[in-house]
Formats: structure tokens, C-alpha cells, sequence
């Protein structure tokens, strides 16, 4: 795992890679001099980051892009790429992303934010912006609980998960709602033409070019587009490796790669 | 200031809104609460046709609204296009005010130089729509912040104009989250208004804040509200507190009448101080020693002028229609002096809270309490 995060050694390891493979390439549009970065060894949204950044250097948009954070986990990403970026509060991150967007319409804005952030405190924002098309590309890293404040139960916590620490017998589902599936969810009120879709940190080659599709429908003005990353929380899961590879694999029973063009 | 005339008999929210237009906004975000619907209201009617929508007078930009799905929404959209370098504006009241202190608190941590125009309700929670002065603290300080924004309080439909016009210009140059704080009195009264075109001279033009250096070898600007290190923190409060002592000097207004013989001085903000004059007027007729002060800014308060009201005289008279909101931010500057003049006057109360004041009732007050 941790040998994916690191940056090539050499030119030449660079140069090998080919623009569609993950390893070893070390995206342009990173920020050097925040490397290594702050978020726990084994996290899931490093990986997604880096497939971002992959995609931003591939689709030449770094200096029209703006990247608008979360608070949660995401925050940690504040100064992850030399690409003009800010924090908001959290849950907030997608109506600061459309104010930016009605008033630049050039620009390419990312809104990245938590499952608690886009599918419990700012669902109401995620619903509009879709209902509204807004034209912007909003992703979610998916890590099944509240990373950033010690892992709590999340909108997303499913019932075979290990146990977070306010759902500690496990989501009974009877007393603690039913896990939300936000592109399943958002299929059903889009509008046609969206896109929307999942895929999970464990095949970066497919989330990237998600990622690339995402950011490519704004920029083709076709309004909303969508991804949710599924992602580990080695930290909350308190998994060793194996065990977070596992729990992933059993996670995506739940939420299983998802793609379409509404 | 006056430059090209236009006077109108018009409701204080559609002056609002108007004003705005004179200033040269182009993006409004709203969700409708009483008193301030209308300024959404009219903002839709001057954009008009969303698919072809009418242009700024200042910038010659295409106007746009959007009513959002709540106040949280409309505070960090305008947030949005601020930091795109567009001037962006908002209107809410009571309830509303509460939930976009979200927004304000984030715009007073990142220095966004939002616009909002709240129409004081009455408190306590959702209470009455038309007259009160009750959301001054909430507007003053509201959010987990130290009150680095500018709060205008206008008192009659004119000055709404004019400083609504000002708050634009101020929020751009000093880069603070600024307020017109009216009430529903008079986002709701008819009145009659001239609405002039803006001086360009006051006119500061918006920059984005990000997205502003398209250059090749640009560095990026990577903002954020969110620190691990408490000394961080404190080292960004310590610069804006210099900022704000600083830039107060230059922001901050008030209005005074008859204070060179005056024994006693009213002081009162906004729609009250309407009555307030009216009754100095009065009282002056029957020869009584009274003096008049009011800041024209609640934030900051114009020290000097304030201390040179009061410093000397007998008794200070706090007139509100709140149990002492503004008399709380008054009091608190003038423990700030240790000049014994200052110190040793007198303090008087006349509180109404969320009722209206009459200059009636305040010269019947005057007549009962003050010698
Ligand atoms: C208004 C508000 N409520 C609560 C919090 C505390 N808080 C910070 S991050 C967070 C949850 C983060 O979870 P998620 O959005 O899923 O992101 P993750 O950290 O898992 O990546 C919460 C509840 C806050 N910062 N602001
Ligand atoms: S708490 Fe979880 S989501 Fe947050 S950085 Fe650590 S592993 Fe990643």
C-alpha cells in the first residue's frame, strides 16, 4: 500500500509510465511541498486524490480548476495540489462550489466531500444541486463512517461493517435506519443527461477514469456530475491490511460499482 | 455622493434591492422569511427572464438569482461567487440570520467580502415581523467569531439606499463579511427615496479570489478555516485584530445633534433613532439641555465620536427597541477610556423590547426621568 503513495524515484520510472497506468507517475498538479500527506497510512482518500490529480493532468485543467473541500477527513487536503483551493464548513461544500460556478462558468469546480457531508448534514444541497443540474462535478469519498471525528455511525454505516463507536452492537437496522445509497438514490430525482457513478479505491485505474468522465461531462456544460469513491478507514475500522481489503470487498456487496448517463 | 436623480415612493425592501443594483451586483442567493422577502422579490424582477436575463447598469454583466433551498445554501453560495470576484448578496432575517451565521462565521474566518441585508424580527425565536431591534448581537457577533464584519444601521429609507450602496463598496475594499441591518418596519414602509446613481469615484471593483492569476508559473492559493495548532490560530485573530483597529478608523460613522451644551444625551441606532431626533427636536423647543448620538456603523463603533459625546455630561439615555443590545456594545467601548468624564456618566435606560418607539413616548420618558 504504502509503496502506491510514494513518488517515483527517478525520471525515468516516470517516463515508463504510460498516461493510463497508475503506477508509478506522481501527478503534476501536486502540491511538492505538501508531500507526505496528512492523512493515515492505509486511507482510501489519498487514493482517490491521486487518481483526481491523474485526471486533472490528463484533461490539462489544473489552472481552471478550483477545488473545494469539505471539513471531515478531506479537510487534510487543503494544500494537496498547487490548484487554487479552500475549505468550507462542513456539509457546504457543494453551495459554495455552485456560487463559484454561476459566477465563473469557465472554471472547473470540484466539490470533494465526505458520506457524512454530502448524505447527512448537507443532503439538502446534494438533492437541489442535482434536482437543479448545476453544473459541477461532486465527489464522495465513501468510508462508511464519520472519519475525522473518530468514527461514528454514518448515513452509509451498513450492518456487517465492524462496529462504529455509536452504533457499537453493530447498524441494527430496526433502531438505526437503513444505510443510504447515494447514486442509487440520486438516479432515481436526476435529470437526464447526468452522470453519475461509484467505483472503489481498490481498482484506481477504473476510479480515475470515472473521475476523467466526471470532470469531462462539466466541461462539456452537461450539467451535474457525480462520483462516490469507496473507500477505507483503516483507522476507524481499526483493520489491519488484509482485513481492509476485506471489509472493501464485503462493503461492495452493498454498494456495488455503479455507471450511468441518466 | 447624489449623482443622477431619481426619486420614487417605494417600500424600503424594493429600495433594498435596488440599491444593490446601483452598486453593481450581479449574483443574489435568498430563501424567503418576512420581513425580507420583497428584496428577493424585486432582485427576480430586475434579473428578469432567467433565459435572458437583464444586465448590471455598473458592470454590464448579466444579473442572476437563485432562491435556494435554505439559508445555509444561500450564505455559502454567495461565499461561492465572492471568491470567483463577483459582488454577491443575501437578505434574511431572525431565524434565517441564525442559520447563516454558518456562512458568516466561514466569510469573517476567510475575509469574503458577503453582503447581507437582514430585516430585524422580533425575538425571542420566530415572535413578530415588524418592528425590532433585536437581532444586533446576532448580527454584531453572531457565529464562533470575534465580530470582524461591518454592521451598517441605517434609520430611514434614504440612508437604506445609501448605505446598502456603501456596504458593497466597504465589503470589497476592507475585505469583511458587511451588513445593512434594517427591521421589518422599514423593509415594509412606503416612503419616498431618491435612487441616485452611484458615485463611481466610491465605486471598489471585485476581484476574484481564486481563479485570479491565469499565469503559467502561477503558485496556488490554498485557503483554509480549519488549524491543528492553537499558536496558528491565534497568530491569524492577532492580524485581523490589527486589521479591523486599523480599518476602523476609516469604516466606522455615527450622527450626532446638539451636543456642545447638551447635559444629557440620547443614544439610540437605526429605526428608532427616527423618533429619537424627532423628540430632541422637540425637547429643544421647551428649552430642555438635550444632546443626540447614534453609530451609524454598530460595527465598529466610532470611538472618537462616541467619547466626545459623552465625555462631560450628566447622563446618557439608551433608547432600543431590545433590552440593551446596543447598550451592551456601547458600554463595553466606553470601559475602553479610563478618562473619569467618560466614566462617571450616568446611564439611563429606556427599553422596549420588539415594540415600536414613538418620539411621543420618548419625550414623556424624558419629561419623567431626566431633570
Ligand atoms: C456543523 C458541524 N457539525 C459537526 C462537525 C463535526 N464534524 C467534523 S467532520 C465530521 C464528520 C466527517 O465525516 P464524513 O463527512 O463522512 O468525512 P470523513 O471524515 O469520513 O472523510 C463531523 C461530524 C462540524 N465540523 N461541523
Ligand atoms: S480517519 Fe479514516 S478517512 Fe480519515 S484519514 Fe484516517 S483512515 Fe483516512
Amino acid at each position: 500500500m504504502s509503496a502506491r503513495r510514494r513518488p517515483p524515484k527517478n525520471k525515468s520510472s516516470q517516463k515508463n509510465s504510460a498516461s493510463n497506468s497508475v503506477l508509478p507517475s506522481f501527478p503534476k498538479c501536486y502540491k511538492k511541498n505538501s508531500k507526505p500527506h496528512k492523512f493515515c497510512p492505509g486511507c482510501g482518500h489519498p487514493i482517490v486524490l491521486k487518481m483526481l490529480g491523474q485526471a486533472i493532468d490528463e484533461l490539462k485543467i489544473q489552472n481552471k480548476s478550483v477545488f473545494l473541500i469539505d471539513i471531515g477527513c478531506s479537510l487534510l487536503a487543503w494544500d494537496f495540489y498547487n490548484i487554487d483551493t479552500t475549505q468550507t464548513h462542513h456539509g457546504r461544500t457543494i453551495p459554495v462550489a455552485l456560487g463559484f460556478k454561476r459566477a465563473n462558468p469557465e472554471a472547473v469546480v470540484i466539490a470533494y466531500l465526505g458520506d457524512g457531508g454530502a448524505y447527512s448534514i448537507g443532503m439538502q444541497h446534494l438533492v437541489h444541486a442535482t434536482l437543479r443540474n448545476e453544473n459541477i462535478t461532486t465527489i464522495v469519498v465513501n468510508n462508511m463512517n464519520y472519519g475525522m471525528t473518530g468514527g461514528q455511525m454514518a448515513p452509509t454505516t451498513i450492518t456487517e461493517q465492524p462496529p462504529t463507536t455509536t452504533a457499537p452492537f453493530g447498524r441494527k437496522e430496526k433502531y438505526l435506519g437503513t444505510p443510504l445509497k447515494g447514486p442509487e438514490m440520486l438516479e432515481k430525482i436526476g435529470v437526464p443527461g447526468q452522470y453519475i457513478a461509484r467505483m472503489s479505491v481498490d481498482v484506481p485505474p477504473q476510479l480515475k477514469l470515472t473521475l476523467k468522465k466526471a470532470l469531462q461531462h462539466q466541461m462539456d456544460k452537461k450539467g451535474f456530475s457525480f462520483v462516490e469513491a469507496l473507500s477505507y478507514c483503516p483507522n476507524n475500522w481499526k483493520t489491519n491490511a488484509a482485513e481492509t481489503i476485506a471489509t472493501l470487498q464485503k462493503a461492495k456487496q452493498e454498494f456495488p460499482t455503479y455507471e450511468k448517463e441518466l | 455622493m447624489p449623482q443622477k436623480e431619481n426619486r420614487q415612493f417605494l417600500q424600503g425592501n424594493v429600495v433594498a434591492a435596488h440599491a444593490a443594483l446601483a452598486a453593481g451586483a450581479t449574483h443574489f442567493y435568498g430563501y424567503p422569511i418576512t420581513p425580507s422577502s420583497e428584496i428577493l422579490e424585486t432582485w427576480v424582477n430586475l434579473v428578469g427572464d432567467p433565459a435572458k436575463p437583464n444586465k448590471s447598469p455598473v458592470t454590464k454583466e448579466p444579473l442572476q438569482y437563485l432562491q435556494c433551498e435554505d439559508e445555509m445554501t444561500s450564505g455559502f453560495a454567495m461565499i461561492g461567487s465572492c471568491l470567483a470576484g463577483k459582488k454577491a448578496f443575501t437578505t434574511t432575517a431572525g431565524p434565517g440570520n441564525i442559520l447563516m451565521q454558518d456562512a458568516f462565521s466561514a466569510a469573517e474566518a476567510l475575509r469574503i467580502p458577503t453582503v447581507a441585508l437582514i430585516m430585524q424580527r422580533g425575538g425571542l425565536s420566530t415572535s413578530t415581523v415588524i418592528y425590532s431591534q433585536e437581532e444586533v448581537t446576532l448580527t454584531c457577533l453572531g457565529g464562533n467569531g470575534e465580530g470582524f464584519r461591518v454592521v451598517y444601521s441605517p434609520h430611514n429609507i434614504q440612508e437604506l439606499y445609501d448605505y446598502t450602496i456603501k456596504a458593497f463598496n466597504t465589503a470589497w475594499k476592507y475585505r469583511y463579511p458587511t451588513f445593512v441591518l434594517g427591521d421589518g418596519y422599514q423593509g415594509k414602509m412606503h416612503g419616498e427615496v431618491n435612487l441616485h446613481t452611484m458615485d463611481p469615484k466610491s465605486y471598489v471593483k471585485p476581484k476574484p479570489i481564486l481563479l485570479s492569476n491565469k499565469g503559467k508559473n502561477k503558485k496556488s492559493v490554498n485557503l483554509r478555516n480549519c488549524y491543528d495548532q492553537e499558536e496558528e490560530i491565534y497568530e491569524i485573530i492577532e492580524k485581523y485584530r490589527k486589521d479591523f483597529a486599523r480599518d476602523s478608523k476609516k469604516i466606522a460613522e455615527s450622527e450626532s445633534l446638539f451636543l456642545d451644551d447638551a447635559e444629557s444625551v440620547i443614544i439610540s441606532h437605526g429605526i428608532v433613532s427616527t423618533a429619537a431626533k424627532e423628540a430632541v427636536g422637540r425637547l429643544r423647543k421647551h428649552g430642555q439641555k438635550i444632546g443626540f448620538w447614534r453609530p451609524i456603523t454598530l460595527r465598529p463603533i466610532d470611538l472618537p465620536g462616541l467619547l466626545k459625546a459623552v465625555k462631560g455630561k450628566k447622563e446618557i439615555i439608551y433608547i432600543e427597541s431590545a433590552l440593551g443590545q446596543l447598550s451592551r456594545l456601547i458600554n463595553d467601548e466606553l470601559m475602553s477610556s479610563n478618562d473619569n468624564r467618560v466614566r462617571n456618566v450616568r446611564i439611563k435606560t429606556m427599553f422596549k423590547p420588539a415594540l415600536g418607539i414613538s418620539p411621543r413616548d420618548i419625550t414623556d420618558f424624558i419629561s419623567k426621568n431626566v431633570s
